[in-house]
């Protein structure tokens, strides 16, 4: 099966299931409503979801997606204590500025996951990304250093590992 | 019961991290740093909320709506951040006066 065809099915039976969860069917009008709908979103928008064919380690990348999740909840709750201690102390201690950090990804999701996960953990926020030459512009609550391997350790360290066993 | 007083303890802290959120879209100097404060906080408050109902809905249809919606939250917020910084960036909004580097105008100006 070509990989366009294949990212058809998956969308369809992933979008098929959705509408079950959200509908809990009890009557065959909505199972009927269900498969012209999700026929029509995989036509239309099938081909984007696989792009590529590498179906080898699928065991290991769930589970670093599994662990990069827990990781990333957890970054998370100190991201938002981090605010809440800046926002609270009455002389607002910041120091913020916009830094450059490097990274070694390569696919377009994998930098998107990076970048989200930038933006939502303790002081860091995504400005841009120039995909030609690898880099990130981090906008930093609390500028430590304005070296550029120094930054990428620290900011794009914790995830970039854990990113290239699961996209890579 | 205790269902639902785990829902509620989930809601409360929601709503405090909302609180945070809008505490420091008030009091941080200018619209990056504000932007930290409002995606981060109201993120997680928003999905703290939304979490506390599913406990108290449980899985059915209400529930697994709830978890659609903190995913959907998860996936638009930074997005939404990004477009926003970038934008004033490129409309030439000055960062705080607090700021101690800018190597995205550097960069820029190497370029022109």
């Amino acid at each position: 099966m070509k990989i366009q065809q294949r990212s058809r099915l998956f969308v369809f039976i992933f979008s098929f299931l959705v509408w079950c969860a959200l509908t809990s069917i009890k009557d065959i009008q909505e199972v009927v409503a269900g498969v012209f709908v999700a026929t029509l979103v995989s036509i239309v928008a099938g081909k984007f979801l696989i792009t590529s064919e590498t179906s080898e380690h699928i065991l290991k990348r769930i589970l670093s997606s599994i662990r990069y999740l827990f990781r990333f909840l957890w970054e998370m709750a100190k991201a938002n204590l981090h605010v809440a201690f800046i926002v609270l102390h009455p002389s607002l201690p910041i120091k913020p500025g916009i830094v450059k950090i490097k990274t070694t990804l390569t696919k377009d999701s994998a930098i998107t996951v990076l970048t989200n996960s930038i933006t939502l953990t303790p002081g860091t926020l995504t400005v841009d990304v120039n995909p030609e030459k690898n880099e990130i512009y981090v906008h930093w609550i609390d500028v430590l250093s304005t070296d550029v391997t120094k930054n990428t350790k620290t900011i794009g360290g914790k995830f970039e590992t854990l990113l290239t066993e699961v996209f890579e | 019961m205790t269902r639902e007083i785990i829902g509620m303890v989930f809601i409360l802290l929601g709503i405090m991290f909302d609180f945070f959120g809008v505490l420091g879209l008030v009091r941080l100097p200018d619209v990056y740093n504000r932007l930290q404060a409002a995606t981060k906080c109201v993120t997680f408050g928003s999905a703290g909320i939304l979490f506390g109902v599913f406990i108290i809905q449980g899985f059915n249809s209400f529930g697994f709506k709830v978890i659609l919606g903190i995913v959907f939250i998860f996936l638009t917020s930074p997005v939404s951040a990004h477009a926003i910084s970038r934008a004033a960036h490129q409309s030439k909004i000055p960062l705080a006066k607090e700021s101690v580097v800018d190597q995205y105008q550097e960069d820029n100006e190497l370029k022109d």
